[in-house]
């Protein structure tokens, strides 16, 4: 193998990274776009034009989350397994939005009878303001880390509850992911939709940018307050993946430890203010491009904070810390992290190519009066 | 120990939501093919009728697409939520096949077909062409990768038992995808899709011919959904994924349960046309068999033998005695990692270890087991004969029915005249019967596993979630809810476009429409 375990694992927790990232920047504008929908878009006719900006492309967007979850199951199984067993009733909420996702997208048009829209509507922005909420939520809560433990056959256990989940620190962060994600669906309707639509999205989208702006430095302040986690016993990195044969413990400060080591780090949440701040001038000063630029790069920025504050750890275990995953000890065998690196290489750039072509045939702007034309 | 109900609570969820899925999925693979040839055919031909059929076929395929999506979301997290314990013990083999399927094949067809949609007047012709076929590659390839995790579920090659890890992990890749048990099913189940669509095209155009409605196009798609059935329907039941099932003792298992053969018969073996296996007496009364079939089926052979229920079972138990010593020197292992004699003790068992935790049912550790515990446990291996011997015996009984129907459609659309009105009625009605076949076929396939999860390796009821019964009542109710409040939609939708037929753009005169169709059938409709 060309790669020795160590950086397989590396290059698999920022592949982790990448992943999370692409599903939010693509993906999340889709489910911001129908979080503002009934707000933004008041008749019928406006409404078939907003959902006819990401008509197109929400189902290829969805994927980035399918093979997120294929690719946690392929590199992380530990973290697959205890993560979404652990969040059991959270997981079960995002899997109905998205479920109802497809299906609302798809029938909204095929009636003619204003209750039949008027429903799927309401479907529609559940669907993209649960999700939105619940990933923030689920992102606080492995910041703080969660109760679980292992048995000597690595069986996993959960020992929470789902309204513990709930706590504030976490809602704090589903509603910076909440207020993100509509800032992000704004700033497309922005480069993709005209008239009252895109008016009225502006201004939510100011209006989130300003709530991101100032949530993402709240959480910022609690982070470098709250309990971090860290190991403290010597680690093999090319050990095997058992998460039973170290020793960590919590003290209040860790997650600012790699800012400290390593001071250009800082670079990566200041991207996310400044994302914010780019996002919120271009909306301000009717620049498409650059309110959509900033928004992504907002989206990207903050995502990646979480994941440099964290690191080594991936999910730390509240109850028995020792039994945390981290880079080191929760990834698949060195030969499956090769495989799977290989498929990536050759799979990620064709992927990429083809989702570039299907946008350039869509580029332009949808008006209320194309939508007669289309499906949706 | 594990609780029997969030066992039964978990396989009821998954049976649910993949059982399903598995309503969508045929048709998307099948229907998918038959828009790509319609279309070429309008590529070819410029006969914009074509298009009409393209689009009009197209918009079911979109109804049904959107539902293939949707239950498919909950199919890729359903492992992590309730069966965590499967996820850690195998996703390092098991999770890369899923991982490559959404690389290669899901971003392929879910990021093109909604150019398929709304490609029409923003695309070239020949480039909306590639996006269709494109779309329907990504189908089949889904289905590729999807296998390929199933067929190792059920011969689990190219892998082995890491102590160190605590997970079986892979050594060969290549054995994974190349697992003959995953090509056959591949084959198998798309084949099984294409029937499905054919039916789906068949039927709905034979409802058309029979309101006298839409005849250009009806008449159009009967052709093709003829043509194109047939060849389904012949691999079909000649690539059946029965020639799988002779590989590995535990298929085996799962053969002898579908024959209802309690002892191993001299080979060839015969089929049981007809009987009802009795358990207790382990027998199969009112037998009615064919000599030499079953062998053929089952080995492609006169001479290899397949071996009876009774002596698998006699096997089951070796394998159980051999597993607690791969079990106790795991056990030491856990506690001395480096211990060299539980090491060696446990390379000579590994292969068994999956037997002695079958005791895991019955006792904490199954070293404790009695012999009475033991013999439980060999019972237990035994899947349930009746189920699946009748399961079998309708799927292959619609399969043949399926070679039928599409032989004489072809011969009906391609020789004769005339299709007469009973065969249009005929053709209507047969359309649910691909579904229950690809649904009997799932039950073969699965509850024929039984009780393993990973044949040989991890037994179903240690794959679960440590999770509550409430919660799991919560998401099987919910599950359910959602799911027939969407069958309802889903439905009555695909109804009302049925009813209300294709919008037909083509200015074309009718009659000009049948000069490009097999003059004798063209004719016939009239």
């Amino acid at each position: 193998m060309i790669f020795d375990y160590e950086v397989l694992r590396l290059i698999w927790w920022a592949l982790l990274g990448v992943l999370l990232v692409a599903f939010a920047v693509t993906d999340g504008f889709d489910m911001g776009v129908a979080a503002l929908l009934p707000a933004v878009a008041r008749s019928d006719g406006q409404r078939r034009q907003v959902i006819n900006t990401v008509g197109p492309v929400w189902e290829g967007n969805q994927v980035w989350f399918i093979l997120g979850g294929g690719a946690i199951f392929a590199a992380w199984p530990a973290l697959y397994a205890v993560s979404f067993s652990g969040f059991y009733l959270a997981m079960f909420l995002i899997l109905s939005a998205l479920i109802i996702r497809p299906v609302a997208f798809k029938f909204r048009s095929k009636r003619d009878e204003p209750a039949w829209r008027a429903r799927w509507d309401a479907a529609l922005c559940f669907s993209g303001v649960v999700p939105a909420l619940i990933f923030g939520v689920a992102v606080g809560n492995v910041l703080q880390g969660v109760p679980f433990h292992f048995d000597s056959s690595l069986r996993p256990f959960y020992t929470g509850s789902f309204f513990a989940l709930l706590n504030p620190f976490a809602l704090l962060c589903g509603l910076v992911s909440l207020a993100m994600l509509i800032l992000h669906g704004a700033t497309w309707l922005q480069i993709k939709a005209d008239g009252e639509p895109a008016e009225r999205a502006r201004k939510f989208g100011m209006v989130a940018a300003i709530v991101v702006i100032v949530l993402f430095a709240v959480g910022g302040f609690w982070v470098s307050h709250m309990d971090g986690y860290r190991i403290v016993t010597a680690m093999d990195p090319q050990g095997p993946s058992n998460p039973l044969r170290k020793e960590v413990v919590s003290e209040a400060g860790i997650w600012l430890n790699n800012y400290r080591a390593q001071p250009v780090l800082w670079l990566v949440p200041l991207a996310g203010f400044a994302g914010a701040v780019l996002a919120l001038m271009g909306l301000f000063w009717r620049v498409g491009a650059l309110s959509f630029l900033g928004s992504k790069l907002s989206v990207a920025a903050i995502i990646t904070t979480v994941g440099v504050s964290m690191f080594p750890m991936i999910l730390p275990s509240s109850s028995d810390p020792g039994h945390s995953l981290t880079v080191w000890d929760s990834s698949s065998s060195h030969y499956t992290l090769g495989v799977m690196l290989f498929a990536t290489v050759v799979f990620l750039p064709i992927i990429l190519l083809y989702t570039a072509w299907v946008y350039k045939v869509l580029w332009g702007k949808v008006s209320e009066s194309d939508v007669n034309k289309d499906m949706y | 120990m594990i609780d029997a109900t969030l066992v039964e609570l978990s396989r009821a969820q998954f049976a649910l939501t993949a059982m399903y899925h598995f309503l969508f999925v045929p048709l998307t693979l099948g229907l998918s093919f038959m828009i790509a040839i319609m279309e070429s055919v309008y590529v070819m031909t410029g006969r914009t009728i074509w298009r009409d059929m393209t689009k009009f076929w197209g918009l079911l395929f979109g109804i049904n697409f959107a539902m293939g999506v949707a239950t498919g979301i909950v199919m890729e997290f359903q492992f992590g939520t309730n069966w965590a314990y499967y996820s850690h013990y195998v996703g390092d083999v098991f999770g890369a096949p899923l991982a490559i399927e959404g690389l290669m094949a899901f971003f392929l067809e879910a990021t093109l077909v909604g150019l398929f949609f709304f490609g029409w007047d923003k695309l070239g012709k020949v480039q909306h062409l590639a996006v269709t076929w494109l779309v329907a590659l990504g189908s089949n390839l889904s289905a590729l990768w999807i296998l390929i995790a199933n067929g190792w579920m059920q011969n689990p090659v190219g892998s082995f038992f890491n102590p160190d890890t605590m997970r079986m992990e892979v050594t060969d890749f290549a054995a994974v995808i190349f697992n003959p048990v995953a090509q056959a099913k591949f084959v198998h189940t798309v084949a099984a899709g294409y029937v499905t669509g054919a039916v789906f095209v068949l039927a709905i155009s034979a409802y058309y011919l029979l309101r006298g409605r839409y005849k250009a196009l009806a008449k159009r798609s009967f052709t093709v959904a003829a043509s194109f059935g047939l060849a389904a329907a012949l691999s079909v039941v000649v690539l059946g994924d029965e020639s799988g099932y002779a590989i590995t003792e535990n298929q085996k298992m799962k053969l002898a349960m579908i024959e209802g053969m309690w002892h191993t018969e001299e080979a060839p073996a015969s089929f049981s046309l007809f009987g009802i296996p009795d358990r207790e007496a382990q027998e199969t009364h009112y037998e009615l068999k064919i000599p030499w079939v079953m062998g053929l089926i089952a080995t492609r052979s006169f001479s290899k033998e397949i071996p009876g229920i009774t002596e698998l079972a006699a096997l089951s138990e070796m394998h159980i005695r051999d597993g607690l010593l791969a079990y106790d020197a795991l056990e030491t292992l856990k506690v001395d990692e480096a211990n060299p004699e539980a090491r060696e003790t446990f390379l000579q068992n590994q292969e068994y270890l999956g037997y002695a935790l079958l005791l895991k049912k019955y006792v904490e550790d199954p070293r404790d087991a009695s012999d009475q515990q033991i013999v439980m446990a060999v019972q237990d291996s035994l899947p349930n004969v009746f189920a699946l011997f009748w399961s079998f015996r309708f799927m292959v009984a619609i399969g043949f029915y399926m070679i039928a129907l599409f032989g004489l459609a072809f011969y009906l659309v391609s020789l004769r005249r005339r299709v007469p009105r009973w065969f249009l009625r005929v053709s209507f009605y047969t359309l649910p019967l691909p579904w229950i076949a690809a649904e009997l076929g799932w039950l073969v396939a699965e509850y024929g596993r039984q009780p393993w999860v990973i044949e040989g390796v991890l037994p179903t009821f240690l794959g679960v979630s440590s999770i509550g019964i409430s919660d799991i009542l919560i998401s099987l109710g919910g599950f359910m809810v959602l799911y027939t409040v969407l069958a309802v939609i889903e439905v009555r939708l695909m109804l009302k476009y049925i009813r209300k037929g294709p919008e037909q753009e083509s200015g074309d005169d009718p009659a000009k429409l049948d000069a490009g169709l097999s003059p004798a059938f063209a004719k016939s409709q009239e």
